[in-house]
């Protein structure tokens, strides 16, 4: 009897609980996804509803604040911004996978003399933030007269200076069973046959999450660009988006909703295309092994 | 871990080059092409390092012993000596706004947005459906927060009319400029940091799930109540992973640029209240082109870094436990 009272009293218990739980998520949730609803909304509304309005929807859907937007810096259009941002995000993309990959698996499948301590530098450059880096390699690539131009920006990644990903795809390449190396070394593969024909294919998973993160993150850079790009025809997007920064009359805030929204709009894509894996991306690099 | 795997030696790693294996004239010739090979594929990561990373750290010691300004030529360039770490440690008061500025807001930006993490991630740690929804739309703030677009909306959300003081005015608060003023623009910029707690709830979420459930049926038999069971079981065995967590978001914390730029228009006012070190180190550098003086700053920036790491790892040791036993 007493037993069963308890057990009642538990069950209603967890049933509250349950609620609570429900209607906090509910909570968490409006507050994460207003900024994003209201910057949506914002972007249709007319001039003089927009910025104080605390609604999501607009009273007047406008869409005069996108070819406005577009259009907000006299003689260059934000397609040239896109273009440039598409051009170096996509680079950053191939030069990063590639040159990751191969960093990875020399360190997580081959023996060579000081490999111990490179993979502890590598680690260590995983913290090392570029802010630290950027005047000196600003001189030198300036020496070398790549200001202004994508370089400064692609070229350190064709040399695996994205740590994170380096790591990300040891740890991914740790979980391929070592048997399929052996088997095709008994077949007479070298280390290159077993990269070429073991390791790349079975490393596809580890090669998309690293390129969406790569497009993501390049996509969303500003420190970098703004210092490498600084005449407004190499500007990239979020460079472009900066100019809005100076302009705070009420006419400005509507085209800038519009760009802010179309300048996430590829990220966003991207999160409903891969949202698990990206997920899973963030598991592998930063707890299995 | 995977901070603390990287350095610890893994049942599956190869042998160290040194043991004593079969040592048959072909085993030695393939372990010796191994170690060739082991270095082609490694030499452009080793490039980078030297050119990339290695030789312009270097380069920029020196430069910060140099009057360096990018304009003159390189005759010009004066040794300064240590004029510039004087100059930053005794002349400059923005120098110790910057350090005030990104102290205060990691300090309390990190371990809000941990807290935040950590208790979403409790509240989603259950076999529901509907659960994996709500981990992606938490997570898409840590995608999009970075970007100057989420910056602009921040800025024009708590302006001095906008959403967030109609909002209050709901309630019948007088609002203020938030971003214009100089008590409180650090302080949205720390919401829009908090706002983006998804990277890490994902990385509890999964440290969550390794957590025996032997162990709560264990202290449920003790009399342990829900309250004990998370100081007494959660916490201990999260302890990996708040550690990472931890360590991670510090640095990302260190790093926050772009929102900060943007609230400010570049001049981390009103009054220095928004100079994080980074925004201090940029407009040192490409603002009044001073860049011997930003090279000292930077090489400041990278010691004290250096120094809170090496913090978080030695008392790290007093309060994470590793449940493989070895630690």
């Amino acid at each position: 009897m007493a037993v069963q009272a308890v057990r009642a009293t538990s069950a209603t218990g967890r049933r509250w609980r349950g609620v609570v739980r429900v209607l906090a998520l509910v909570g968490v949730l409006a507050f994460v996804l207003y900024p994003l609803l209201w910057m949506a909304g914002s972007s249709l509304k007319s001039p003089t509803e927009v910025v104080s309005n605390l609604s999501v929807i607009p009273e007047k859907v406008t869409w005069a604040n996108y070819p406005d937007g577009w259009n907000y810096i006299r003689g260059l259009s934000f397609g040239r911004f896109f273009l440039n941002s598409t051009v170096i995000a996509l680079a950053t993309v191939v030069a990063n996978a590639l040159s990751c990959l191969v960093a990875a698996y020399a360190f997580a499948r081959l023996r060579f003399r000081m490999r111990r301590l490179w993979f502890a530098v590598m680690i260590g450059t995983l913290l090392l933030p570029s802010h630290v880096l950027i005047v000196p390699q600003y001189v030198m690539f300036n020496y070398f007269r790549w200001v202004d131009t994508p370089l400064p920006l692609i070229v350190p990644k064709l040399l695996a200076t994205e740590a994170f990903f380096v790591f990300l795809m040891v740890q991914f390449m740790r979980g391929i069973p070592r048997e399929l190396d052996d088997a095709a070394k008994i077949d007479g593969c070298s280390p290159y046959g077993v990269f070429r024909h073991v390791i790349l294919p079975l490393s596809r998973p580890a090669l998309v999450t690293t390129a969406i993160f790569s497009f993501i993150w390049t996509w969303n850079d500003f420190f970098t660009q703004l210092v490498y790009l600084p005449s407004p025809t190499s500007y990239t997007v979020p460079i472009g988006l900066r100019l809005f920064i100076d302009s705070s009359g009420q006419t400005s805030l509507g085209p800038m909703f519009a760009m802010s929204v179309l300048s996430l709009l590829p990220v966003f894509v991207f999160f409903l295309a891969f949202q698990r894996m990206l997920v899973q991306g963030i598991n592998t690099s930063g707890l299995k092994g | 871990m995977a901070l603390s795997t990287a350095t610890k030696p893994r049942p599956d790693d190869p042998a160290p080059a040194g043991t004593p294996g079969r040592r048959t004239r072909a085993g030695r010739r393939r372990h010796r092409a191994e170690g060739v090979a082991g270095y082609v594929f490694l030499s452009p990561w080793l490039i980078g390092l030297m050119a990339i990373t290695a030789f312009p750290m270097l380069f920029s010691l020196y430069l910060s012993f140099t009057n360096y300004d990018v304009l003159s030529s390189w005759e010009l360039v004066e040794w300064v000596g240590l004029d510039n770490y004087r100059r930053m440690f005794g002349e400059d008061p923005a120098f110790w706004h910057a350090v005030t500025v990104t102290l205060t807001y990691a300090l309390i930006a990190v371990p809000l947005k941990l807290a935040a993490a950590l208790g979403v991630a409790l509240l989603l740690n259950r076999e529901r459906r509907g659960v994996g929804l709500f981990r992606s739309l938490f997570y898409l703030p840590s995608l999009l927060g970075g970007s100057v677009a989420l910056a602009l909306v921040w800025r024009a959300m708590f302006g001095g009319d906008g959403a967030f003081n109609s909002f209050l005015g709901l309630f019948g608060i007088q609002g203020r400029a938030w971003v214009n003023d100089p008590s409180w623009a650090l302080e949205t910029l720390m919401v829009l940091a908090i706002w983006q707690f998804g990277a890490p709830m994902v990385i509890f979420l999964a440290g969550l799930k390794q957590v025996p459930t032997e162990l709560y049926e264990a202290a449920s038999v003790d009399g342990a109540g829900r309250v004990r069971q998370f100081w007494n079981v959660t916490l201990p065995m999260l302890s990996p992973v708040i550690f990472f967590n931890l360590v991670l978001e510090t640095i990302n914390g260190f790093q926050g640029f772009t929102s900060a730029y943007v609230i400010s228009n570049g001049t981390g006012g009103p009054v220095y209240s928004t100079l994080l070190y980074t925004l201090h180190i940029y407009d040192q550098g490409f603002g009044e082109f001073r860049m011997g003086y930003a090279s000292a700053l930077s090489w400041v920036f990278l010691l004290a870094i250096a120094v809170i790491t090496v913090i978080f790892f030695s008392t790290g040791r007093f309060w994470v436990h590793y449940s493989d036993g070895d630690d």
